[in-house]
């Protein structure tokens, strides 16, 4: 049983907490990584609960906390373009490889980019995996502009009039704004060809505060319109990602939860915030 | 990175130096402000309290011997900087060598913390210090892991024992063993194994981990672990101490703006030492991690140690022995050796980083985010647009030569003017510091280059100045 379940049993039995229950709580919500502001918020929230539905009440304040905007992944008319974006070893190639079997399972016709072209063997990593799920991948040369692959991709995708068109792209750090730009620039140029209708950026559900910092720039240079949260299958819980969802408003689009492509849902609200709680 | 650990500090400290007198009261909201740091930072809250009784401790007891005024707050400053080392790990350790060779230094650590990468780096590092370095590939699961590191390893020079392709085929236990055998055989004196990333709760992974290690007896266990990790890093850390155990530790990604907390919880809780940090994506951007070091940057006293050992590598050895040799000498510094330094310095890196080392770096956080790298290319302009002799003898810029100089590197008149004063002013400071202890290969004039608002205004002093520019510059000189 987890801390969060004994201290439901315990509002249930009475409301008398001892200081140290509410330090117990306190850790346990610091240790989920929503961040000492939601932390305090919580608490104090907590607090004022009263017995009857205490678990709900518990889990609709957590709830409040999500973003207004829509949870659903976006679709567009013709060829739907996602371009996938993050700091380094989140998970991106294996997010991108997994959406392209998702769509793929539900009958709809994919075409990926490589669009790292900078870390070693990207680019063979993503291309393995199309082999796997059998969509095609549009490559350039190794350490090539990134831009001109996803030019290329596009195109490809218009051509071939596939459903879904989406964009692998080399890590980075989002205080090197050199490369800040260039994604941008990445973004630019796709677009002369087709609007990209999600900009999905992948969070490790291991990170901690510093996510923040990743969706707030990642959003000031291309528009970040959704968040893939990884490696939510560790004992992380991935809190962070509802600070984002608080503070910026940017809502989760997806969770990955293993090595394989299966491994990989849409966004479920209630089983996010149980596992923050659990 | 540290950043915003660091201005917390620094705001909790000066306000501890405003008072005249320290009281225990105002120990306890220093304390708090460090602790509400700590906890934004991803330290975990049990090392957070751990510290903050600690240093609380501490500075009561340090209280009553101490006299009033600021002694009081560089004690207490320095009973902070004194337990972030030692949470840090002490001294910094080196990979200890294997008496019979090769040296077996296995990594591991969750998926996405960089270890491929960092394989590469080790090799490098180690290879650079006259070793014989063997990269295995033992991660299979990862689709191209295998690829990736014989990328890695050819463009540092290093052979990779790949026998396996990887994507979930071969036996990563035999890979091990075999590169092992390999390396005997072929007589490489050191060994890196890069293992398949795997989560803390992942059991068949993690008794994959513990067969690898059985199987070939590693000197160093190195647990790699990315930078932004939050919370996690505890409970991680620790599930892969117990289920494979480890020697060290090397931080990656600490180029990004993580506020680093992971460092403190997994240092404090596992009592295993930071050893290696890597800062960049390029595979020289790496370094053994200095706990001093380290704690002086969070504590915003700089980091000119890291700093001057950047300058010495992208100062080639010539360059520096002639500048030094120079400087030694008492000969003028010209714009000749300025150009060199300025662009030794593109050769170092973002300056902004660079400048990120420098004591007090954490006040002035705005500036050095907004420092223009292309003032670098602009001033290279103006000096390269100027003869030799004026290079070497700026005192002859007249009038007409400095409007030449303007129109031939497209800036103002005034801009070379700038130029040309900030770099009597150093030329100046220069002759004034020459007793004075700077580091060796440490560039004289460093940050020279458009940064009013860093550099203190040194000609100041001066009472009246010549309006005629070259009769300025001899009165300058002088």
């Amino acid at each position: 049983m987890g801390l969060f379940s004994k201290f439901i049993a315990k509002i249930k039995g009475t409301n008398d907490f001892s200081p140290a229950d509410w330090a117990d709580l306190e850790q346990e919500l610091l240790s989920s990584d929503v961040g000492p502001r939601l932390t305090q918020e919580f608490l104090e929230a907590a607090k004022k609960v009263k017995s009857e539905n205490a678990e709900e009440a518990l889990v609709e304040i957590m709830t409040k906390n999500l973003s207004s905007n829509s949870h659903e992944p976006i679709l567009g008319e013709a060829t739907t373009t996602i371009m996938v974006v993050g700091v380094n070893g989140t998970g991106k190639t294996t997010s991108v490889a997994k959406l392209a079997s998702y769509y793929k399972r539900s009958g709809k016709s994919v075409v990926l980019a490589a669009g790292d072209t900078f870390r070693a063997a990207a680019v063979d990593q993503l291309k393995t995996w199309g082999d796997r799920i059998g969509v095609a991948v549009v490559s350039g040369k190794e350490n090539g502009d990134p831009a001109s692959v996803a030019f290329d991709g596009a195109k490809s995708a218009q051509d071939s009039k596939s459903d879904i068109f989406i964009i692998d792209t080399a890590g980075r750090l989002h205080n090197k704004s050199d490369l800040m730009a260039e994604l941008s620039k990445v973004k630019r140029v796709v677009e002369k060809v087709s609007p990209i209708n999600e900009v999905l950026l992948v969070i490790d559900a291991t990170t901690g505060q510093n996510g923040l910092q990743q969706a707030k720039i990642f959003t000031e240079s291309v528009e970040v319109t959704g968040i893939v949260l990884t490696k939510l299958d560790g004992s992380a819980k991935g809190g962070v990602a509802l600070a984002i969802e608080a503070e910026l408003g940017i809502p989760i689009k997806w969770v990955g939860t293993g090595e394989s492509e299966g491994d990989f849902a849409p966004f479920e609200a209630q089983s996010y915030i149980k596992g923050l709680l659990a | 990175m540290f950043e915003s650990l660091t201005s917390r500090f620094s705001g909790a400290f000066s306000s501890l130096r405003s008072k005249g007198k320290i009281s225990t009261s105002d120990i306890e909201s220093t304390c708090q402000e460090i602790r509400q740091a700590l906890l934004e930072s991803d330290v975990a809250l049990s090392v957070v309290e751990n510290f903050i009784a600690d240093i609380r401790q501490k500075s009561l007891d340090a209280l009553p011997t101490l006299q009033s005024g600021t002694n009081q707050a560089n004690a207490i400053f320095e009973i902070v900087n004194a337990s972030l080392i030692e949470i840090l790990g002490g001294q910094a350790r080196r990979v200890r060598f294997a008496k019979n060779p090769p040296t077996v230094i296995m990594l591991a650590g969750l998926q996405g913390a960089g270890k491929t990468t960092l394989a590469g780096k080790l090799a490098k590092f180690y290879a650079d210090q006259g070793n014989t370095p063997l990269l295995v590939a033992s991660d299979l699961q990862r689709p191209n892991a295998v690829t990736q590191l014989q990328v890695v390893g050819e463009s540092v020079n290093v052979p990779v024992f790949a026998p396996e392709p990887g994507n979930g085929q071969g036996n990563p236990v035999k890979v091990a063993k075999d590169g092992i055998e390999f390396a005997k055989s072929k007589l490489y004196n050191m060994v890196i194994v890069d293992t398949a990333g795997r989560l803390g709760v992942d059991e068949d992974l993690m008794k994959q981990a513990s067969d690898i290690r059985d199987a070939i007896n590693p000197d160093e266990i190195l647990f790699v672990v990315d930078a932004m990790i939050g919370q996690d890093a505890v409970r991680t850390s620790q599930a892969f101490l117990d289920g494979v155990g480890f020697d060290g530790v090397v931080l990656t990604k600490l180029d990004g703006d993580a506020r680093g907390g992971a460092a403190l919880s997994i240092a404090s809780m596992t009592k295993r030492p930071i050893m290696f940090a890597s800062t960049g994506e390029k595979l020289h951007e790496f370094d053994i991690f200095y706990p001093e070091r380290m704690a002086s940057r969070i504590l915003g006293l700089g980091d000119v140690a890291t700093l001057a050992e950047q300058a010495k590598k992208a100062f080639d050895t010539d360059t520096s022995a002639k500048l030094e040799a120079k400087f030694a000498s008492g000969e003028d510094f010209t714009l000749e050796d300025f150009l060199e330094q300025l662009q030794a310095m593109s050769k170092m890196g973002n300056m902004s980083k660079l400048l990120g080392m420098l004591p007090g770096a954490g006040q002035m956080k705005k500036q050095i985010e907004n420092f223009d790298e292309g003032e670098i290319v602009r001033t290279k302009a103006i000096v390269q647009s100027m003869t030799p002799t004026e290079r070497r003898d700026p005192k002859v810029l007249n009038g007409s030569r400095r409007a030449r100089i303007a129109l031939g590197s497209g800036r103002k008149v005034s801009d070379v003017n700038n130029l040309v004063d900030r770099f009597t002013a150093a030329q100046k400071m220069m002759k004034q510091v020459r007793n004075g202890g700077m580091p060796a290969g440490m560039p004289p004039g460093m940050g020279m280059p458009a940064m009013p608002k860093l550099n203190a205004p040194v000609n100041k002093k001066k009472k009246s100045k010549s309006g005629n520019p070259a009769k300025r510059a001899q009165e300058e000189g002088q």
